[in-house]
């Protein structure tokens, strides 16, 4: 990765839970790790993320969600992005996320489930291994 | 994988992947991106209006963008938008926060949205964003926006590249005129004050009338507006499209673009021979006595 | 050893009329060995000093308490936040909790309600029950409370944006039961300036909520005066990750907001401001939570008094409900929560809570089964039964770090609330992002800590173990949402849709006034109109807050 390159990833909230601390924390960490984040904020729907996140060529996306609704929404942005041409762009999510769930949001394509109290420097590494492995060009 | 030739074709359908792909090569000084660069539509590219907005945080740019974007789209025109943020000195990562102020635009396909880090690049920075910004003008933006904090130099920079420049000012921020950085106030063709319900708009606004441009006689216009109500965007645009008319039929748009053009071909020639010249450089294990400046002419003489 | 006159002087006067109203739960309170356990304990000599900083319960500043005889005269209620999926599942977990001992209900509403979305509108997908129960309409709250006495039971909803609907629902059912408006006990906790920093269930902008919650404080002022017309928050504030003094300081902040925009329309202070209540957190540190309620207490009847000139007792008194730290809750070896929720009930109950909601174990996985908010319910009966503290007033008093804590506390709140009020109000720093910021900072610090391993989290960074077994968790089936948009059709089916239809169209002309928006919004719930549908006509009128990051 050359000097100017950085890797770059959205952060938002689909779906209709406001608690936005652990994605704040979340954005801010990868901010000083040395991540370029487009941070969208809550109350976002599967299609505002994927057009954001294609605009934005992102690395990778990241999700969060504590409301249980989990199971709907985080698969629904991987169709999104799929939708609007961008199927490599990896998803990752964390949140209120039962272990049972783990195994059927990986099975529909998300890469990666942080459950609370995953240290950070897990969690940034696993935004550093899904960004190189998106393939870019 | 995305080749060249079906990017290409992307940015004729104005296809968002291909736009965003085509941004993020040219950010990456990755070499495709120079075949890219050389077919883009270069008629669409003289036509475009690029807007710049800047001012000091917390003046409400993002929010007046949002505003200003959503007018425009109901007169049905393609916008372009770039947001710059700074990047960390320390972990050179960013939060690039403008776009949530203007996510209800997110699924609308006529406004194309970039986010950029400063990444402390200098000039590279409005190499990298001229460059955004032809691809955007390119694929049909017919108004493109740079939005960017002015307080550092690159951002004073980048406003360079705008046809048309806005100093977004808001009272009550703690920055008295004075303490504005004399190059902002100097280039900027529009001053609004924002947030203009607040207390000491009205001061603010006179004081900011008393400004004049630079070798101009003209002072400087100043709008009010109130961006969380959508208050005085039709007048500021009726404004801006003033003053774009202006600078037209006086030749002063030609002329900028002309300089602009100038400045960012310097741009790219200091990126380009940046990395050459401090390979040269290090490999020559300077030793730390003797003037560097001579010590550069040296090596500049070299072939 | 005589007592000091001042200590007589109270005995006579607040404790007597207290007394005369009811008497303490016990003849006499002992201890083991069949001691007398004394009702409130003071150095033998009462100086300035400490009549003006902890005084006596149930008197100004009420440091020590907001009543007289607080525990020994009536425990503080008991009261689990409960609700998901159905009201008919819901009213179910109800009854089981009157059954099993709590004393009072509150509702929890999935977000579409909270955010005044119906559950068949296409922002619900998902949502529907999840986090709380599903109410689009009247009908739903009816079978909410099936079996169950309005006059009898007081019920706090936790519903902010659209809580005018949801407290003229609650007063309809009230109506259909039999019970007049002026028996209707309870909270709403209509509390939308902590929304747009900590919570994000909001709607509308700040000015027309802020002229909805005193349309309702104007409302039931007269038409419910035994209704708490909000629960001014500083909970969720705690939960972003703020510190005790900021919890204190933008709660009171917030409140001062709702007391001058209530006293800016036109409406009596001694009025509404005994109607006002607080809600906050109870977190692990056990000593500087004590001090925090006690510092929240103080500078909320200073403020009262010298800001707004109020006199009356009820309008000084800092009433608040109290829920243990929900962001403590580890998912890993959740037995160990049980501990740190015995500890944050403990903590206050020291300092003086008027009703408590106790978290359960698995809360960090999801809603919580029937058994483990057995045992959270358990954990404050065992606290109120078994551990002496309820038996003696403010028993942590006089303690010198307890003290200097309670001090520091309230000038650290002091000093922001005044900060707030420099920077142009509560409104405005919430525009400028200035609380936002703190909340942050604060909460970034303290997450770092923990994961450089300076601040312990037991079985997270430190003393952890392999875990296999999987705890049973609730799950909310997905059919809910399918029954809820079958119901609503039917409903529309059934109802007088050309009424419904006039009334809504009252209602916006009347919001596009200043009328006090409540009979409105009471006419159109009575004849089945939906949450939805009603939001709708507001969010036309009012306009949508959105967030900026």
């Amino acid at each position: 990765m050359g000097s100017t390159q950085k890797y770059r990833v959205l952060i938002g909230k689909p779906g209709l839970d406001g608690h936005d601390r652990g994605a704040k924390f979340i954005a801010r960490a990868l901010r000083d790790a040395g991540f370029e984040v487009v941070y969208t904020g809550i109350r976002r729907s599967p299609e505002e993320i994927a057009a954001a996140a294609v605009q934005e060529d992102v690395d990778a996306v990241g999700l969060s969600s504590l409301s249980g609704a989990h199971m709907r929404l985080f698969p629904a942005v991987v169709e999104a992005l799929g939708k609007a041409g961008a199927p490599d762009i990896p998803v990752l999510g964390g949140g209120v996320i039962p272990e049972e769930d783990i195994v059927a949001l990986k099975a529909a394509g998300i890469v990666e489930i942080f459950t609370p109290g995953t240290p950070i420097d897990t969690i940034i590494s696993a935004y550093q291994n899904a960004c190189k492995t998106k393939p870019s060009g | 994988m995305m080749t060249i030739d079906r990017l290409l074709e992307g940015l004729k359908q104005r296809d968002p992947r291909a736009i965003g792909r085509a941004i993020t090569l040219v950010e990456n000084g990755d070499e495709s991106a120079q075949a890219i660069l050389s077919a883009l539509d270069e008629d669409l590219i003289s036509q475009a209006t690029i807007l710049g907005i800047t001012g000091p945080p917390g003046a409400g740019k993002s929010t007046l963008t949002n505003c200003i974007i959503s007018e425009l789209r109901q007169r049905k025109e393609r916008i372009g938008i770039i947001a710059v943020d700074p990047s960390s000195p320390i972990s050179g990562g960013a939060i690039l926060g403008d776009r949530i102020r203007m996510m209800q635009h997110a699924t609308d396909q006529d406004v194309v949205m970039r986010s950029m880090a400063t990444r402390g690049r200098l000039g590279g920075l409005c190499a990298t964003a001229g460059a955004a910004v032809r691809i955007m003008a390119s694929c049909g933006c017919s108004t493109i926006i740079i939005e960017t904090v002015g307080v550092g130099q690159s951002e004073m920079d980048i406003i360079r590249l705008a046809d048309i420049t806005l100093l977004v000012l808001a009272p009550g921020l703690g920055d008295d005129i004075q303490a504005m950085k004399a190059g902002l106030l100097e280039v900027a063709d529009l001053m609004v004050v924002n947030k203009a319900d607040c207390k000491g708009a009205d001061i603010l606004a006179m004081d900011l009338e008393t400004v004049t441009r630079k070798g101009s006689d003209t002072p400087a216009q100043v709008s009010m507006t109130v961006a969380t109500e959508g208050k005085g965007i039709t007048e500021l645009l009726s404004r801006i499209a003033t003053i774009d008319s202006e600078h037209r039929d006086s030749g002063e748009r030609e002329r900028r673009r002309s300089g602009a053009h100038d400045q960012e071909v310097l741009d790219w020639c200091l990126e380009i021979m940046r990395p050459k010249l401090l390979a040269k450089i290090t490999k020559k294990r300077l030793s730390l006595l003797g003037d560097p400046r001579l010590k550069a002419k040296e090596i500049l003489k070299e072939k | 050893m005589p007592k000091d006159p001042k200590f007589t002087e109270w005995e006579e006067n607040e404790l007597a009329k207290s007394l005369n109203r009811f008497p303490e739960r016990k003849a006499k309170f002992t201890n083991h060995g069949g001691e007398e356990i004394p009702r409130l304990s003071t150095p033998p000599s009462l100086d300035e000093t400490y009549l003006d900083s902890q005084g006596f319960p149930g008197r100004y500043p009420y440091t020590r308490g907001v009543q007289p005889t607080m525990y020994r005269g009536r425990l503080w209620t008991m009261r689990q936040y409960a609700g998901f999926s159905t009201a008919a599942e819901s009213n179910k977990r109800y009854r089981y909790l009157l059954e099993q001992g709590t004393t009072g209900l509150s509702v929890a509403f999935d977000l579409p309600t909270q955010i005044g979305y119906d559950s068949d509108d296409p922002m619900s997908i998902g949502e529907v029950g999840k986090v709380g129960v599903a109410i689009d309409s009247l009908a739903d709250m009816e079978t909410l409370f099936d079996q169950i006495p309005l006059g009898k039971v007081s019920t706090s909803m936790t519903i902010n944006s659209p809580a005018a609907i949801l407290l003229a629902m609650y007063v309809a059912v009230g109506e259909k039961q039999g019970v007049s408006p002026e028996n209707i006990k309870g909270t709403i906790q209509n509390d939308i300036l902590k929304e747009y920093v900590a919570r994000g269930t909001y709607i509308f902008p700040p000015k027309p909520s802020l002229r909805l919650i005193t349309n309702i404080f104007q409302w039931c002022g007269q038409k419910t005066p035994a209704f708490n017309t909000i629960s001014i928050s500083g909970y969720h504030i705690r939960e972003a990750g703020s510190t005790a003094a900021q919890e204190v300081a933008f709660t009171l902040a917030n409140g001062c907001t709702y007391v001058q925009t209530a006293l800016d329309a036109g409406l009596e202070l001694e009025v509404f401001a005994r109607r006002l209540a607080f809600f906050f957190n109870a977190s692990s540190d056990l000593l500087e939570e004590v001090a925090k309620f006690r510092a929240a207490r103080r500078l909320w009847a200073r403020l009262m008094k010298e800001r707004f000139g109020a006199k009356n007792k009820a309008s000084l008194m800092l009433r608040f409900h109290t829920q243990t730290a929900g962001n403590t809750l580890a998912a890993q070896q959740i037995d160990n929560n049980i501990v740190r929720v015995t500890i944050q009930a403990l903590a206050a109950v020291l300092g003086g809570t008027q009703s408590l909601h106790t978290n359960s174990k698995d809360e960090a996985h999801s809603l919580p089964t029937e058994e483990s908010v057995r045992t959270a319910l358990r954990t404050q009966q065992i606290l109120a039964h078994e551990s002496g503290v309820a038996d003696t007033i403010d028993p942590l008093a006089g303690s010198y770090y307890i003290e200097s804590l309670t001090d520091k506390i309230e000038r650290d709140a002091l000093a922001l609330i005044d900060k707030i009020e420099e920077s142009g109000g509560v409104v405005k720093c919430i525009e400028e992002g200035f609380i936002q910021r703190q909340i942050e900072n604060a909460a970034y610090q303290y997450q770092m800590e923990i994961e450089r391993g300076e601040r312990i989290i037991v079985g997270m960074n430190k003393f952890q173990i392999q875990e296999d077994k999987k705890p049973p968790l609730l799950r909310v089936a997905p059919e809910v949402e399918n029954t809820q948009v079958a119901m609503l059709a039917e409903l529309k089916n059934n109802r007088n849709n050309d009424q419904v239809t006039s009334l809504l169209t009252k209602l916006e002309i009347a919001s596009q006034g200043s009328e006090n928006l409540m009979p409105y919004i009471y006419d159109c719930v009575k004849e089945y109109a939906t949450l939805g549908e009603i939001c709708n006509v507001l969010r036309k009128v009012f306009g949508e807050y959105k967030d900026r990051g």
